[in-house]
């Protein structure tokens, strides 16, 4: 028993054992064959083979819809395929629930996490795992939780609990978690749509030296860049079938991969020059207290007619309370705020839509929209009461629902119509749902928060393009974000935020991602 | 007033919180479990009566206590499981099941109490459990008397706390039940059986309100009456709130009730009597509304209270 914890935690994964079970090396770790799986009509994977080896990191690709996750969740047992094989180790299993794949071998960290926030880090290892003689074996789960950290340069407080971890903690959790039951494969669903810049680094690091020691890696993304940067080989797919292969992803184009992925070439879209008119949006000297997040300090700045104003920072610099200032959420301590040349008075979410400003929440499930209700009620929600959707003080649902097929139909919004649940629909779908209903109100300014996060390049795409097509209209659009590369892309200006002020404003002609980073880091400042 | 006083500090005071506070702590201990996986049970209320008929009628029948005991909490464990079937299994609305729930047992306790016992003027009764004091202990002054000479069923609540408490936090079960009432899907991805470990809770849940019932009509009344629970299992719920969802505080939550009702039962029995007794009755429950309202404000209960587990849902 020696060097093993005791209290039946599995032995930490190693190269060697695969060669003692007499199985070379090169066999992949885990096989998938002809894979097929059907939601009623619908089919989520056709015939999809993949195979991970030994020290591989296999990035899957593919737009929001493509498959992707449903194939990792019959890998993980969370649904049984209609047909097709798994092979670990080249041997075949039969998968039925997570207590299987976990048996197998096979680790996933799911897009969202799988934790209890309440309790803690150890407590969280340890759920599912017997202990010794009816008690939770915590010497023996602290000793393999210094083991992996040690291995992998992956550590946390185990008395902490989840709740006060940062979302990267959480997700550097789940990996351990995976470990701790010994994967030697690890699935990581879009694990980067969640983290901040600086933290996507450390992740890869951490990855880099997991497949170093003999893990096989499934890195599911939608982000070129970082498939190409991260991964050995990739697979990507489309409506639910393998559309190609990509053997040296780091010599292949991003304009390559997106071809496959989505079917046809994109194009990305340009911005004209434009001469913008007065300033529709002005904040002068505005201060907040009693916010969650960062309060503001003293901020001013404005947007043109016809301007996009970039706000960049390192989130938590008070982009939220910002944000929230601006669509009268966040009555502000001092200063003031005009709209097209109009001093607000009174801060309240429906007096500002009425001067004209538009808004698209950073949240679409939390503040964007009521899920459980339908579509259409979520697309007028902003006015409802209104004379355009409500009758001498009645709702008017011909209305609504009219309202509701024609952003539909106008902005392609994936949906079976306009009274399906709003929660049912994807997050690009929900996204266009959004723009629609602020859009159809022709705003004179716009504010967006992260407007295409979790979005895939075609649905990314479609939202940069009304971003610019409004833009030319001569609307003034605010657009806060953490992705420089979409900013640098969009904006007319670029504002970046730090500790709750404005540390600088560049045009686009001046900004650089490198710039703008140091920018972030409160390290350089500019009027 | 210097007669209620001197009415408070003493012994039997001390022994009269501590024989009220027992059924509360059983009730709120099994409560808290359920709660703990997720599953309110309202049904506690129901339960308790039920047990409580069940548990007296084989005493009666058979002469023998503790068999009265293992029957009752045998009847909790099973209206737990039938809770646990439609909450659980079935993932119907736990509100509605637990009043059907306590609308059943209740329903049936009335019913078979008369099968049985028919209509009678006095109310048949039992030899009840006598106090079993620990030697040694009980000669301690005051503390002695107060707590170590009663019902083997207080000793029993007394070890039940800490036991609560242990299996709660230091089992690999008990972490499953707290990780199943938090996030089932991450119990589910551990390769924890959600579905498993709510049915287990809540039957262990069942099986303490029985235990509850039991000390009521075999210790403490002796007797069965439509009116024996009156609103404990109610209360049970508060305190688990009360008490955040923890055995020690919960169990300290049920003292401090049952020290507002036995402190109204001596005020009534004292120099006050121009003041009506329904006035002193209402105490305890004034007591627990205020104290919920100042000390629960930022209680916050399992993440996954009141949600049906269904695996497939996307």
């Amino acid at each position: 028993m020696a060097g093993r914890p005791e209290g039946g935690i599995a032995l930490p994964f190693a190269v060697s054992r695969i060669v003692s079970e007499g199985v070379p090396l090169s066999a992949p770790l885990i096989e998938m064959r002809g894979i097929t799986k059907s939601f009623g009509a619908v089919k989520a994977n056709e015939a999809v083979d993949l195979s991970v080896a030994p020290g591989e990191i296999l990035g899957l690709l593919g737009e929001n819809g493509a498959g992707k996750t449903t194939l990792m969740n019959v890998l993980f047992g969370a649904y049984a395929p209609d047909a097709g094989e798994i092979l670990v180790e080249g041997r075949p299993v039969a998968i039925h629930n997570s207590a299987d794949a976990l048996a197998a071998g096979i680790g996933m960290v799911h897009q969202h996490f799988h934790l209890a926030p309440r309790l803690t880090v150890l407590e969280n290892l340890l759920i599912g795992i017997a202990g010794k003689s009816g008690r939770i074996d915590r010497a023996g789960g602290l000793a393999r939780l210094k083991e992996i950290g040690r291995q992998h340069g992956l550590g946390l407080d185990p008395d902490l609990p989840v709740s006060v971890l940062s979302v990267g903690e959480q997700q550097r959790l789940e990996i351990i978690k995976a470990l701790f039951r010994g994967a030697k494969l690890l699935i990581l669903d879009e694990p980067t749509a969640v983290l901040a810049p600086s933290e996507v680094d450390g992740l890869f690091a951490a990855l880099r030296s997991m497949a170093g020691q003999g893990l096989g890696i499934i890195f599911i993304s939608h982000k070129l860049n970082e498939v190409r940067a991260l991964t050995h080989r990739c697979v990507v797919l489309r409506h639910g079938k393998v559309a190609g292969r990509v053997d040296h992803p780091a010599s292949t184009t991003s304009a390559e991969m997106a071809k496959l992925m989505c079917g046809h070439e994109i194009v990305p879209p340009t911005r004209e020059a434009s001469t913008p008119g007065a300033a529709v949006l002005t904040l002068d000297g505005i201060s907040t207290s009693g916010h969650a997040g960062t309060p503001l300090r003293d901020v001013s700045l404005f947007v043109r007619a016809g301007q996009i104003l970039g706000i960049a920072g390192v989130s938590g610099n008070g982009q939220r309370a910002l944000a929230d200032v601006i669509s009268g959420m966040l009555p502000p301590q001092a200063g003031t705020m005009a709209i097209a040349g109009k001093t607000v008075a009174q801060f309240s979410p429906r007096e500002l839509q009425a001067l004209g400003l538009g808004r698209i929440p950073e949240d679409r499930m939390t503040t964007g929209l009521v899920t459980n209700l339908p579509l259409a009620d979520s697309m007028v929600l902003p006015r409802i009461g209104t004379e355009a959707f409500s009758r001498k003080g009645l709702l008017d649902p011909a209305a609504i629902r009219a309202f509701a097929e024609a952003q539909i139909k106008a902005y392609d919004i994936r949906c079976p119509g306009p009274m399906v649940r709003a929660g049912a629909l994807s997050g690009g779908n929900l996204q266009k749902a959004l723009l629609a209903r602020e859009l159809a109100f022709d705003p004179k300014v716009l504010i967006v928060s992260q407007p295409t996060r979790g979005l895939d390049i075609g649905a990314a795409r479609f939202i940069h393009e009304k971003f610019l097509a409004m833009r030319a209209k001569g609307c003034g659009i605010i657009v806060i974000g953490e992705d420089l590369e979409e900013l640098l892309m969009l904006c007319d200006r670029i504002a970046v935020m730090y500790e709750g002020r404005i540390a600088g404003t560049l045009s686009s002609a001046d900004a650089s991602v490198a710039r703008l980073g140091l920018m972030m880091t409160g390290a350089e400042g500019h009027a | 007033m210097s007669a209620v006083f001197e009415q408070i500090f003493q012994v039997g005071f001390l022994a009269a919180i501590i024989r009220i506070a027992t059924p509360l702590a059983f009730a709120t201990l099994g409560e808290m479990f359920s709660e703990r996986a997720g599953v309110l049970n309202l049904g506690i209320e129901g339960i308790m009566l039920l047990s409580a008929m069940a548990g007296f009628t084989a005493a009666s029948l058979s002469g023998s206590l503790w068999l009265g005991v293992l029957v009752a909490v045998l009847v909790g464990a099973l209206m737990g499981a039938l809770h646990a079937l439609f909450t659980v299994a079935l993932g119907l609305s736990q509100h509605v099941c637990g009043i059907g729930v306590t609308l059943f047992s209740s329903g049936l306790a009335y019913f078979l109490y008369r099968l049985i016992f028919g209509q009678q003027s006095v109310p048949p009764s039992i030899d009840g459990f006598k106090p079993a004091p620990i030697p040694l202990f009980s000669d301690i002054p005051i503390l002695g008397p107060a707590v170590f000479n009663q019902f083997t069923l207080v000793y029993l609540a007394i070890i039940a706390i800490p036991l609560a408490a242990f299996v709660l936090y230091r089992t690999p079960w008990g972490l499953s039940v707290r990780m199943v009432g938090e996030n089932p899907r991450a119990a589910d991805s551990a390769g924890v059986s959600v579905i498993a470990t709510r049915f287990q809770a809540v039957i262990l849940g069942g099986a303490l309100m029985g235990l509850a019932g039991a000390f009521l009509t075999m210790a403490q009344f002796n007797a069965f009456t439509f009116g024996v629970v009156s609103g404990r299992g109610w209360v049970a719920i508060a305190l688990v709130v009360f008490g955040r969802w923890d055995p020690w505080r919960s169990a300290g939550a049920a003292l401090l009730f049952a020290f507002v009702d036995a402190l109204q039962l001596r005020m009534q029995a004292s120099g006050l009597g121009h003041i009506p007794y329904e006035a002193f009755l209402m105490l305890p429950f004034i007591f627990t509304i205020v104290a919920m309202a100042f000390m629960s404000r930022n209680a916050v209960a399992p993440s996954a209270l009141l949600k049906p587990f269904r695996r497939e849902e996307r």
